[in-house]
Protein backbone atom coordinates (compact mmCIF):
# COMPACT_ATOMS: atom_id res chain seq x y z
CA UNK A 1 0.00 0.00 0.00
CA UNK A 2 0.86 3.19 -0.85
CA UNK A 3 0.12 6.38 0.90
CA UNK A 4 0.58 10.38 -0.08
CA UNK A 5 0.30 12.71 2.50
CA UNK A 6 -0.40 16.48 1.83
CA UNK A 7 0.91 19.49 3.14
CA UNK A 8 1.69 23.14 3.18
CA UNK A 9 3.13 24.36 6.03
CA UNK A 10 1.28 27.86 5.29
CA UNK A 11 -2.50 27.23 5.40
CA UNK A 12 -5.13 27.93 2.99
CA UNK A 13 -2.96 27.07 -0.04
CA UNK A 14 -5.67 24.55 -1.39
CA UNK A 15 -4.22 21.16 0.47
CA UNK A 16 -8.17 20.04 0.93
CA UNK A 17 -9.24 21.01 -2.52
CA UNK A 18 -6.58 19.10 -4.19
CA UNK A 19 -6.79 16.15 -1.74
CA UNK A 20 -10.97 16.12 -2.87
CA UNK A 21 -10.21 16.71 -6.32
CA UNK A 22 -7.34 12.98 -6.07
CA UNK A 23 -9.78 11.40 -4.37
CA UNK A 24 -12.38 11.90 -7.16
CA UNK A 25 -9.75 10.71 -9.45
CA UNK A 26 -8.04 8.05 -7.60
CA UNK A 27 -9.27 4.42 -7.72
CA UNK A 28 -9.14 1.56 -5.28
CA UNK A 29 -7.98 4.07 -2.40
CA UNK A 30 -9.03 5.23 1.19
CA UNK A 31 -8.73 8.67 2.25
CA UNK A 32 -7.62 9.76 5.57
CA UNK A 33 -8.13 13.87 7.32
CA UNK A 34 -5.11 14.00 9.55
CA UNK A 35 -6.17 17.81 10.04
CA UNK A 36 -8.01 16.92 13.33
CA UNK A 37 -7.78 19.73 14.46
CA UNK A 38 -9.86 21.76 11.84
CA UNK A 39 -10.90 19.50 9.19
CA UNK A 40 -12.63 20.26 6.52
CA UNK A 41 -12.21 17.17 4.26
CA UNK A 42 -15.76 16.16 5.16
CA UNK A 43 -17.05 19.06 3.83
CA UNK A 44 -16.59 17.99 -0.07
CA UNK A 45 -17.03 14.84 0.72
CA UNK A 46 -20.15 14.14 2.90
CA UNK A 47 -19.19 11.13 4.65
CA UNK A 48 -21.76 8.39 6.07
CA UNK A 49 -20.35 7.79 9.67
CA UNK A 50 -20.39 3.71 9.90
CA UNK A 51 -18.52 3.93 13.32
CA UNK A 52 -17.77 6.51 15.81
CA UNK A 53 -15.38 5.61 18.43
CA UNK A 54 -14.20 7.77 21.36
CA UNK A 55 -10.48 8.99 21.58
CA UNK A 56 -9.04 8.41 25.01
CA UNK A 57 -6.34 11.06 25.20
CA UNK A 58 -3.84 10.81 28.63
CA UNK A 59 -4.86 11.33 31.98
CA UNK A 60 -5.60 14.99 33.72
CA UNK A 61 -5.40 15.69 37.63
CA UNK A 62 -8.35 16.46 39.15
CA UNK A 63 -7.61 17.14 43.55
CA UNK A 64 -9.92 15.53 46.02
CA UNK A 65 -10.50 18.56 48.16
CA UNK A 66 -11.79 16.39 50.83
CA UNK A 67 -8.32 14.58 51.27
CA UNK A 68 -6.57 17.59 50.29
CA UNK A 69 -4.50 18.98 53.26
CA UNK A 70 -3.10 21.87 51.06
CA UNK A 71 -0.07 21.01 51.66
CA UNK A 72 1.08 23.09 48.62
CA UNK A 73 3.50 19.72 47.42
CA UNK A 74 1.35 19.92 44.10
CA UNK A 75 1.62 23.11 43.40
CA UNK A 76 5.78 23.10 44.25
CA UNK A 77 6.14 20.23 41.53
CA UNK A 78 3.73 21.75 38.59
CA UNK A 79 6.06 22.58 36.27
CA UNK A 80 3.09 24.09 33.99
CA UNK A 81 1.25 26.10 37.10
CA UNK A 82 -1.77 24.37 36.70
CA UNK A 83 -2.85 24.25 40.11
CA UNK A 84 -4.05 27.10 41.76
CA UNK A 85 -3.43 28.61 45.15
CA UNK A 86 -7.11 27.06 46.11
CA UNK A 87 -5.68 23.75 44.80
CA UNK A 88 -7.73 23.46 41.88
CA UNK A 89 -6.49 21.78 38.44
CA UNK A 90 -6.43 23.74 35.50
CA UNK A 91 -7.85 21.85 32.89
CA UNK A 92 -6.02 23.31 29.73
CA UNK A 93 -2.68 23.88 31.39
CA UNK A 94 -2.47 20.42 32.84
CA UNK A 95 0.11 18.12 30.91
CA UNK A 96 -1.31 15.08 32.50
CA UNK A 97 2.64 14.18 33.56
CA UNK A 98 0.85 12.51 36.41
CA UNK A 99 3.95 13.55 38.84
CA UNK A 100 1.37 15.43 41.31
CA UNK A 101 -1.01 12.68 41.15
CA UNK A 102 1.94 10.05 42.47
CA UNK A 103 3.72 12.15 44.62
CA UNK A 104 0.85 13.94 46.57
CA UNK A 105 1.60 12.89 50.31
CA UNK A 106 -1.99 12.18 51.14
CA UNK A 107 -2.99 10.41 47.76
CA UNK A 108 -5.45 13.20 47.10
CA UNK A 109 -5.24 13.45 43.30
CA UNK A 110 -6.94 11.65 40.60
CA UNK A 111 -6.20 11.08 37.35
CA UNK A 112 -8.98 10.01 35.46
CA UNK A 113 -7.89 8.92 31.19
CA UNK A 114 -10.01 11.96 29.48
CA UNK A 115 -11.92 11.61 26.53
CA UNK A 116 -10.83 14.41 24.00
CA UNK A 117 -12.44 14.00 20.62
CA UNK A 118 -14.11 11.48 18.47
CA UNK A 119 -12.80 9.47 15.28
CA UNK A 120 -15.11 7.87 12.64
CA UNK A 121 -15.13 5.37 9.96
CA UNK A 122 -17.14 6.48 7.16
CA UNK A 123 -18.15 5.53 3.87
CA UNK A 124 -17.50 8.28 1.12
CA UNK A 125 -19.16 8.27 -3.22
CA UNK A 126 -15.23 7.88 -3.53
CA UNK A 127 -14.45 5.25 -0.68
CA UNK A 128 -13.53 4.74 2.94
CA UNK A 129 -12.63 7.50 4.70
CA UNK A 130 -11.07 7.82 8.24
CA UNK A 131 -11.26 11.06 9.95
CA UNK A 132 -11.44 12.70 13.72
CA UNK A 133 -12.45 15.27 15.61
CA UNK A 134 -10.33 16.60 18.75
CA UNK A 135 -11.69 18.21 20.82
CA UNK A 136 -11.96 22.59 21.28
CA UNK A 137 -8.57 23.38 23.65
CA UNK A 138 -7.30 19.74 23.64
CA UNK A 139 -3.93 18.51 23.46
CA UNK A 140 -3.25 15.03 21.92
CA UNK A 141 -3.61 16.20 18.47
CA UNK A 142 -0.30 14.28 17.28
CA UNK A 143 -1.47 11.07 19.13
CA UNK A 144 -5.04 11.38 17.34
CA UNK A 145 -3.31 11.78 13.86
CA UNK A 146 -1.30 8.64 14.47
CA UNK A 147 -4.46 6.83 15.51
CA UNK A 148 -6.77 8.00 12.36
CA UNK A 149 -3.63 7.12 10.14
CA UNK A 150 -3.36 3.79 11.65
CA UNK A 151 -6.66 3.01 11.27
CA UNK A 152 -6.93 3.70 7.26
CA UNK A 153 -3.87 1.64 6.99
CA UNK A 154 -5.25 -1.16 8.77
CA UNK A 155 -8.61 -0.85 6.72
CA UNK A 156 -6.65 -0.34 3.48
CA UNK A 157 -5.01 -3.76 4.19
CA UNK A 158 -7.92 -5.33 5.23
CA UNK A 159 -10.06 -4.03 2.20
CA UNK A 160 -7.06 -4.49 -1.07
CA UNK A 161 -6.96 -0.93 -1.26
CA UNK A 162 -4.12 0.36 -3.05
CA UNK A 163 -3.60 4.13 -2.07
CA UNK A 164 -3.91 6.54 0.93
CA UNK A 165 -4.26 9.98 0.23
CA UNK A 166 -3.76 11.91 3.40
CA UNK A 167 -4.64 15.32 3.74
CA UNK A 168 -2.26 16.88 6.23
CA UNK A 169 -2.61 19.75 9.02
CA UNK A 170 -0.36 23.31 8.43
CA UNK A 171 2.19 24.16 10.43
CA UNK A 172 5.27 21.61 11.01
CA UNK A 173 4.67 20.87 15.07
CA UNK A 174 3.28 17.90 16.19
CA UNK A 175 0.15 16.89 14.35
CA UNK A 176 2.72 17.21 11.15
CA UNK A 177 5.02 15.29 12.03
CA UNK A 178 2.84 12.85 13.45
CA UNK A 179 1.34 12.48 9.54
CA UNK A 180 4.11 11.80 7.82
CA UNK A 181 6.32 9.10 9.24
CA UNK A 182 6.38 6.05 7.29
CA UNK A 183 4.42 7.78 4.20
CA UNK A 184 5.42 6.83 0.58
CA UNK A 185 5.85 10.46 -0.58
CA UNK A 186 4.44 14.35 0.17
CA UNK A 187 2.94 16.83 -1.62
CA UNK A 188 3.37 20.00 -0.91
CA UNK A 189 0.44 22.29 -1.93
CA UNK A 190 1.81 26.40 -1.70
CA UNK A 191 1.16 29.91 -3.21
CA UNK A 192 3.30 32.17 -4.80
CA UNK A 193 3.80 34.73 -1.60
CA UNK A 194 6.52 35.39 0.58
CA UNK A 195 4.62 33.50 2.79
CA UNK A 196 4.24 30.42 0.66
CA UNK A 197 7.61 30.34 -0.17
CA UNK A 198 8.93 30.59 3.42
CA UNK A 199 6.56 28.19 4.70
CA UNK A 200 6.82 25.61 1.89
CA UNK A 201 10.51 25.93 3.11
CA UNK A 202 10.07 24.54 6.39
CA UNK A 203 8.07 22.19 5.35
CA UNK A 204 10.95 21.19 2.86
CA UNK A 205 13.13 20.57 5.72
CA UNK A 206 10.76 18.87 7.82
CA UNK A 207 10.50 16.03 4.50
CA UNK A 208 14.25 16.07 4.20
CA UNK A 209 14.64 15.53 8.13
CA UNK A 210 12.60 12.91 8.26
CA UNK A 211 13.77 11.42 4.69
CA UNK A 212 9.84 11.63 3.64
CA UNK A 213 10.51 12.22 -0.56
CA UNK A 214 8.37 15.10 -1.52
CA UNK A 215 6.70 16.96 -3.82
CA UNK A 216 5.82 20.96 -4.93
CA UNK A 217 2.83 22.14 -6.31
CA UNK A 218 2.27 26.11 -6.66
CA UNK A 219 -1.23 26.78 -6.65
CA UNK A 220 -2.65 29.94 -7.65
CA UNK A 221 0.96 30.23 -9.67
CA UNK A 222 -0.26 33.24 -12.46
CA UNK A 223 -0.99 35.83 -8.68
CA UNK A 224 2.73 35.91 -8.72
CA UNK A 225 4.48 34.81 -11.74
CA UNK A 226 8.36 35.61 -10.06
CA UNK A 227 7.41 34.10 -6.55
CA UNK A 228 6.00 30.64 -8.22
CA UNK A 229 9.67 30.95 -10.01
CA UNK A 230 11.67 31.44 -7.08
CA UNK A 231 9.55 28.48 -5.08
CA UNK A 232 9.86 26.63 -7.77
CA UNK A 233 13.92 27.10 -8.02
CA UNK A 234 14.19 26.45 -4.06
CA UNK A 235 12.22 23.20 -4.19
CA UNK A 236 15.06 21.96 -7.28
CA UNK A 237 17.97 23.02 -4.97
CA UNK A 238 16.71 21.35 -1.80
CA UNK A 239 15.68 18.18 -4.27
CA UNK A 240 12.15 18.12 -4.28
CA UNK A 241 9.97 17.32 -7.63
CA UNK A 242 7.82 20.26 -8.83
CA UNK A 243 4.88 19.81 -10.41
CA UNK A 244 2.68 21.77 -12.91
CA UNK A 245 1.48 24.65 -11.75
CA UNK A 246 -2.38 25.35 -11.09
CA UNK A 247 -4.06 28.40 -12.09
CA UNK A 248 -6.05 30.98 -9.57
CA UNK A 249 -9.75 30.02 -10.16
CA UNK A 250 -12.42 31.19 -8.50
CA UNK A 251 -13.87 27.66 -9.67
CA UNK A 252 -12.60 26.06 -6.31
CA UNK A 253 -14.36 28.55 -4.12
CA UNK A 254 -17.75 27.41 -6.13
CA UNK A 255 -16.92 24.33 -6.22
CA UNK A 256 -16.71 24.22 -2.24
CA UNK A 257 -20.35 25.94 -1.92
CA UNK A 258 -21.76 23.09 -3.64
CA UNK A 259 -19.69 20.64 -1.56
CA UNK A 260 -18.18 19.12 -4.72
CA UNK A 261 -14.78 18.46 -5.57
CA UNK A 262 -13.58 20.67 -8.66
CA UNK A 263 -13.37 17.71 -10.80
CA UNK A 264 -17.42 16.85 -10.40
CA UNK A 265 -18.38 20.86 -10.51
CA UNK A 266 -16.66 21.10 -14.03
CA UNK A 267 -14.73 18.27 -15.13
CA UNK A 268 -14.04 19.42 -18.41
CA UNK A 269 -12.58 22.90 -17.48
CA UNK A 270 -8.89 23.59 -17.75
CA UNK A 271 -8.31 23.55 -14.42
CA UNK A 272 -9.68 19.86 -14.02
CA UNK A 273 -7.40 18.87 -16.77
CA UNK A 274 -4.63 20.43 -14.82
CA UNK A 275 -5.33 18.28 -11.78
CA UNK A 276 -5.64 15.20 -13.87
CA UNK A 277 -2.19 15.85 -15.48
CA UNK A 278 -0.61 16.54 -11.80
CA UNK A 279 -2.26 13.21 -10.26
CA UNK A 280 -0.86 11.51 -13.09
CA UNK A 281 2.74 12.45 -12.03
CA UNK A 282 1.95 12.14 -8.20
CA UNK A 283 1.16 8.29 -9.17
CA UNK A 284 4.25 8.02 -11.34
CA UNK A 285 6.18 9.30 -8.30
CA UNK A 286 4.51 7.12 -5.66
CA UNK A 287 5.15 3.68 -8.38
CA UNK A 288 9.04 4.80 -8.23
CA UNK A 289 9.18 5.49 -4.69
CA UNK A 290 7.93 2.46 -3.54
CA UNK A 291 9.93 0.45 -5.98
CA UNK A 292 13.20 1.97 -4.42
CA UNK B 1 -4.20 45.90 25.54
CA UNK B 2 -3.30 42.70 24.37
CA UNK B 3 -4.84 41.52 20.74
CA UNK B 4 -4.67 38.01 19.68
CA UNK B 5 -5.54 37.63 15.92
CA UNK B 6 -6.79 34.18 15.75
CA UNK B 7 -9.14 31.69 12.94
CA UNK B 8 -9.60 28.54 13.09
CA UNK B 9 -8.61 28.07 9.16
CA UNK B 10 -5.64 28.70 8.58
CA UNK B 11 -4.79 30.87 4.87
CA UNK B 12 -7.52 33.19 5.59
CA UNK B 13 -5.47 36.64 6.56
CA UNK B 14 -4.55 36.84 10.18
CA UNK B 15 -0.91 38.30 9.47
CA UNK B 16 -2.32 40.67 6.75
CA UNK B 17 -4.62 41.68 10.08
CA UNK B 18 -1.67 41.66 12.39
CA UNK B 19 0.85 43.49 10.43
CA UNK B 20 -1.33 46.31 9.06
CA UNK B 21 -3.64 47.07 12.47
CA UNK B 22 0.35 46.93 14.06
CA UNK B 23 1.71 49.78 11.75
CA UNK B 24 -1.56 51.94 11.43
CA UNK B 25 -1.57 52.65 15.03
CA UNK B 26 -0.38 55.92 16.10
CA UNK B 27 0.35 54.72 20.10
CA UNK B 28 3.22 52.48 21.06
CA UNK B 29 3.09 49.16 20.02
CA UNK B 30 4.51 45.45 20.09
CA UNK B 31 3.41 42.70 17.72
CA UNK B 32 4.20 39.14 18.80
CA UNK B 33 4.32 36.46 16.17
CA UNK B 34 3.20 33.59 17.71
CA UNK B 35 2.66 30.82 14.94
CA UNK B 36 6.18 29.81 15.88
CA UNK B 37 5.35 26.65 13.33
CA UNK B 38 5.24 29.24 10.25
CA UNK B 39 6.02 32.66 11.24
CA UNK B 40 5.47 35.05 8.33
CA UNK B 41 4.71 38.43 10.24
CA UNK B 42 8.48 39.33 9.58
CA UNK B 43 8.32 38.81 6.31
CA UNK B 44 6.20 41.83 6.29
CA UNK B 45 7.56 43.87 8.55
CA UNK B 46 11.25 43.46 7.72
CA UNK B 47 12.49 43.99 11.24
CA UNK B 48 15.99 44.74 12.50
CA UNK B 49 16.79 42.14 14.88
CA UNK B 50 18.61 42.97 17.46
CA UNK B 51 18.37 39.63 19.93
CA UNK B 52 18.62 36.19 19.04
CA UNK B 53 18.53 33.51 21.84
CA UNK B 54 17.93 29.45 21.65
CA UNK B 55 15.36 28.01 23.74
CA UNK B 56 15.29 24.80 25.26
CA UNK B 57 13.27 22.74 27.27
CA UNK B 58 14.71 20.85 29.98
CA UNK B 59 15.06 16.80 29.15
CA UNK B 60 16.67 14.14 31.44
CA UNK B 61 20.24 13.15 31.18
CA UNK B 62 20.78 9.50 32.55
CA UNK B 63 24.30 8.84 34.60
CA UNK B 64 24.77 5.20 33.84
CA UNK B 65 27.28 4.76 36.20
CA UNK B 66 24.69 5.77 39.42
CA UNK B 67 21.77 4.50 37.49
CA UNK B 68 20.93 0.55 39.13
CA UNK B 69 17.87 0.06 36.58
CA UNK B 70 15.31 0.66 39.31
CA UNK B 71 12.91 1.76 36.64
CA UNK B 72 11.00 4.16 39.25
CA UNK B 73 11.72 6.88 36.15
CA UNK B 74 10.12 4.56 34.00
CA UNK B 75 7.19 4.51 35.78
CA UNK B 76 6.63 8.16 36.53
CA UNK B 77 7.00 9.03 33.20
CA UNK B 78 3.40 9.29 31.21
CA UNK B 79 5.00 9.43 27.91
CA UNK B 80 7.34 7.14 27.83
CA UNK B 81 10.22 9.08 27.23
CA UNK B 82 12.49 7.10 29.32
CA UNK B 83 12.26 2.87 29.12
CA UNK B 84 14.59 -0.27 30.32
CA UNK B 85 15.03 -2.94 27.75
CA UNK B 86 16.95 -5.76 29.41
CA UNK B 87 19.96 -4.09 31.17
CA UNK B 88 19.73 -1.35 29.00
CA UNK B 89 18.30 2.51 30.31
CA UNK B 90 17.40 4.65 27.12
CA UNK B 91 15.93 7.82 26.54
CA UNK B 92 13.21 9.37 24.02
CA UNK B 93 14.11 13.53 24.54
CA UNK B 94 11.80 14.04 21.77
CA UNK B 95 9.09 12.48 23.65
CA UNK B 96 9.52 14.61 27.03
CA UNK B 97 7.83 17.26 28.38
CA UNK B 98 10.09 18.00 30.69
CA UNK B 99 7.43 17.83 33.71
CA UNK B 100 10.73 16.61 35.92
CA UNK B 101 9.38 13.93 37.32
CA UNK B 102 11.86 11.41 36.74
CA UNK B 103 14.83 13.64 38.10
CA UNK B 104 12.66 13.79 41.81
CA UNK B 105 11.89 9.62 42.33
CA UNK B 106 15.09 8.58 40.79
CA UNK B 107 16.59 7.40 44.33
CA UNK B 108 19.94 7.44 43.03
CA UNK B 109 20.32 11.21 41.93
CA UNK B 110 21.30 9.41 38.91
CA UNK B 111 19.19 11.94 36.38
CA UNK B 112 20.28 15.39 35.84
CA UNK B 113 18.97 17.89 33.48
CA UNK B 114 20.20 18.83 29.76
CA UNK B 115 18.87 20.66 26.63
CA UNK B 116 16.41 19.68 23.96
CA UNK B 117 16.12 22.93 21.72
CA UNK B 118 12.80 23.93 21.10
CA UNK B 119 13.95 26.83 18.37
CA UNK B 120 14.75 30.78 18.35
CA UNK B 121 13.93 33.82 19.94
CA UNK B 122 14.10 36.72 18.05
CA UNK B 123 13.74 40.25 18.85
CA UNK B 124 13.65 43.57 17.07
CA UNK B 125 12.58 46.65 15.88
CA UNK B 126 10.60 48.30 12.80
CA UNK B 127 10.62 52.16 13.48
CA UNK B 128 8.89 52.59 16.11
CA UNK B 129 7.28 49.30 16.59
CA UNK B 130 8.86 46.83 18.60
CA UNK B 131 8.66 43.03 17.03
CA UNK B 132 8.92 39.60 18.76
CA UNK B 133 8.57 35.90 17.44
CA UNK B 134 9.67 32.49 17.53
CA UNK B 135 11.10 30.07 15.17
CA UNK B 136 10.25 26.25 16.08
CA UNK B 137 13.45 23.81 15.32
CA UNK B 138 12.52 21.77 12.34
CA UNK B 139 11.71 18.33 13.24
CA UNK B 140 10.40 19.71 17.24
CA UNK B 141 7.05 18.55 18.08
CA UNK B 142 5.88 20.90 21.11
CA UNK B 143 5.18 24.78 19.61
CA UNK B 144 3.67 25.67 23.11
CA UNK B 145 6.18 26.50 25.70
CA UNK B 146 7.84 28.64 22.75
CA UNK B 147 4.82 30.27 22.30
CA UNK B 148 4.81 31.03 25.93
CA UNK B 149 8.26 32.47 25.57
CA UNK B 150 7.37 34.86 22.75
CA UNK B 151 4.24 35.90 24.78
CA UNK B 152 6.53 36.72 27.73
CA UNK B 153 8.01 39.43 25.76
CA UNK B 154 4.49 41.39 26.09
CA UNK B 155 5.17 44.55 27.58
CA UNK B 156 1.93 45.65 29.93
CA UNK B 157 2.27 49.50 28.55
CA UNK B 158 0.95 50.04 25.14
CA UNK B 159 -0.68 47.73 22.48
CA UNK B 160 0.51 43.84 22.09
CA UNK B 161 -0.48 42.60 18.87
CA UNK B 162 -0.22 38.33 18.88
CA UNK B 163 -0.71 36.80 15.31
CA UNK B 164 -1.73 33.06 16.44
CA UNK B 165 -1.69 30.07 14.75
CA UNK B 166 -4.35 28.23 13.27
CA UNK B 167 -6.57 25.69 14.51
CA UNK B 168 -8.04 24.95 17.51
CA UNK B 169 -5.72 23.32 20.07
CA UNK B 170 -3.15 23.95 22.52
CA UNK B 171 -0.82 25.95 20.30
CA UNK B 172 -4.16 28.66 19.47
CA UNK B 173 -5.31 28.12 23.55
CA UNK B 174 -1.52 29.23 24.48
CA UNK B 175 -1.29 31.93 22.21
CA UNK B 176 -5.01 33.55 22.94
CA UNK B 177 -4.99 32.45 26.77
CA UNK B 178 -5.59 35.47 29.03
CA UNK B 179 -5.65 37.82 26.34
CA UNK B 180 -8.11 41.04 26.60
CA UNK B 181 -9.54 40.45 22.85
CA UNK B 182 -9.74 37.89 20.44
CA UNK B 183 -9.96 39.00 16.76
CA UNK B 184 -11.10 36.29 14.59
CA UNK B 185 -10.15 36.54 10.70
CA UNK B 186 -12.50 34.49 8.36
CA UNK B 187 -13.17 34.24 4.73
CA UNK B 188 -17.00 33.80 3.70
CA UNK B 189 -16.42 30.08 2.18
CA UNK B 190 -18.14 26.69 3.52
CA UNK B 191 -14.16 25.56 4.86
CA UNK B 192 -14.07 29.29 6.54
CA UNK B 193 -17.47 29.44 8.28
CA UNK B 194 -16.85 25.73 9.61
CA UNK B 195 -13.13 26.95 11.19
CA UNK B 196 -14.50 29.54 12.30
CA UNK B 197 -17.46 27.83 14.54
CA UNK B 198 -14.70 26.24 16.20
CA UNK B 199 -12.89 28.86 16.89
CA UNK B 200 -15.67 30.64 18.12
CA UNK B 201 -16.14 27.23 20.76
CA UNK B 202 -12.50 27.74 22.04
CA UNK B 203 -12.81 31.11 22.56
CA UNK B 204 -16.20 31.26 24.31
CA UNK B 205 -14.88 28.18 26.60
CA UNK B 206 -11.77 30.61 27.42
CA UNK B 207 -14.31 33.15 28.33
CA UNK B 208 -12.73 36.26 25.94
CA UNK B 209 -14.45 39.27 23.96
CA UNK B 210 -14.31 38.66 20.25
CA UNK B 211 -14.89 39.64 17.21
CA UNK B 212 -14.68 39.82 13.24
CA UNK B 213 -12.88 40.13 10.11
CA UNK B 214 -14.16 39.40 7.28
CA UNK B 215 -11.36 38.90 4.42
CA UNK B 216 -11.68 38.13 0.82
CA UNK B 217 -15.51 39.27 1.68
CA UNK B 218 -16.98 39.14 -2.02
CA UNK B 219 -15.31 35.86 -3.05
CA UNK B 220 -18.03 33.07 -1.37
CA UNK B 221 -21.50 32.73 0.21
CA UNK B 222 -23.79 34.14 2.81
CA UNK B 223 -22.70 31.80 5.60
CA UNK B 224 -20.02 33.28 7.64
CA UNK B 225 -22.77 36.76 7.87
CA UNK B 226 -25.64 34.47 8.93
CA UNK B 227 -24.09 33.03 11.75
CA UNK B 228 -22.48 36.40 12.70
CA UNK B 229 -25.90 37.46 12.65
CA UNK B 230 -27.28 34.51 14.67
CA UNK B 231 -24.45 34.41 17.49
CA UNK B 232 -24.41 38.35 17.89
CA UNK B 233 -20.91 38.21 16.52
CA UNK B 234 -19.77 41.62 15.38
CA UNK B 235 -18.31 42.14 12.02
CA UNK B 236 -15.32 44.55 12.77
CA UNK B 237 -13.85 44.74 9.55
CA UNK B 238 -14.72 43.51 5.80
CA UNK B 239 -11.97 43.59 3.39
CA UNK B 240 -13.05 42.66 -0.35
CA UNK B 241 -10.84 40.51 -2.35
CA UNK B 242 -8.89 43.01 -4.50
CA UNK B 243 -6.08 41.54 -7.03
CA UNK B 244 -3.90 44.40 -5.63
CA UNK B 245 -4.46 43.79 -2.31
CA UNK B 246 -3.27 39.93 -2.96
CA UNK B 247 -0.53 40.86 -5.78
CA UNK B 248 1.11 43.27 -2.15
CA UNK B 249 0.44 40.18 0.11
CA UNK B 250 2.36 38.51 -3.09
CA UNK B 251 5.77 40.26 -2.50
CA UNK B 252 5.84 40.51 1.22
CA UNK B 253 3.67 44.39 1.18
CA UNK B 254 1.13 45.45 3.53
CA UNK B 255 -2.17 47.04 2.56
CA UNK B 256 -1.43 50.07 4.12
CA UNK B 257 1.81 50.60 1.89
CA UNK B 258 -0.47 49.97 -1.11
CA UNK B 259 -3.60 51.70 -0.31
CA UNK B 260 -2.81 54.19 2.42
CA UNK B 261 -6.48 55.21 2.73
CA UNK B 262 -6.56 51.77 4.70
CA UNK B 263 -4.69 53.08 7.63
CA UNK B 264 -7.73 54.79 8.61
CA UNK B 265 -10.20 51.24 8.66
CA UNK B 266 -7.58 49.65 10.88
CA UNK B 267 -7.44 52.57 13.41
CA UNK B 268 -11.47 52.08 13.28
CA UNK B 269 -10.87 48.35 13.81
CA UNK B 270 -8.79 48.98 16.78
CA UNK B 271 -11.23 51.69 18.13
CA UNK B 272 -14.26 49.04 17.56
CA UNK B 273 -12.07 46.68 19.88
CA UNK B 274 -11.67 49.33 22.67
CA UNK B 275 -14.81 49.80 22.62
CA UNK B 276 -16.05 46.49 23.43
CA UNK B 277 -13.34 46.06 25.62
CA UNK B 278 -14.49 49.07 27.43
CA UNK B 279 -17.94 47.81 27.65
CA UNK B 280 -16.88 43.95 29.02
CA UNK B 281 -14.65 45.82 31.62
CA UNK B 282 -17.89 47.77 32.66
CA UNK B 283 -20.32 44.82 32.40
CA UNK B 284 -17.40 42.84 34.94
CA UNK B 285 -16.86 46.07 37.30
Amino acid sequence: MKELVILSGKGGTGKTSLTAAFAALSENSILCDADVDAADLHLLMNPEIKERTDFQGGGIAVIDPDKCTSCGTCRELCKYEAISEDFKVDEIECEGCGVCVDLCPEQAIDFPIKTCGQWFISETRFGPMVHARLGIAEENSGKLVALVRQQARAMAAEKDLSLLITDGPPGIGCPVIASIGGATAMLIVTEPTVSGKHDMERVVDLANHFKVPGMVCVNKYDLNIDQTEAIENSAKEKGITVLERVPFDPAFTKAMIQGKTLIEYDPGSKVSQIIKGIWEEVGKKLESNMSQ
Amino acid sequence: MIISIASGKGGTGKTTVATNLALSLPSQVQLLDCDVEEPNAHLFINPMIEKKETVSTAVPKIDEDKCTLCRKCVEICRFRAIIVIGEVILTFPELCHSCGGCMIVCPEKAISETGRELGVLEKGKKDGLEFGHGRLRVGEAMAPPLIKKVRSLSKPEGVVIIDAPPGTSCPVITAVKGVDFVLMVTEPTPFGLHDLKLAVEAVKLLGLPHGLVINRADMGDNGVKEYAAQEGLPILLEIPFDRRIAEAYSRGRLIIEEMPEWQEKFIELYQSIENIVAKVAKGKG
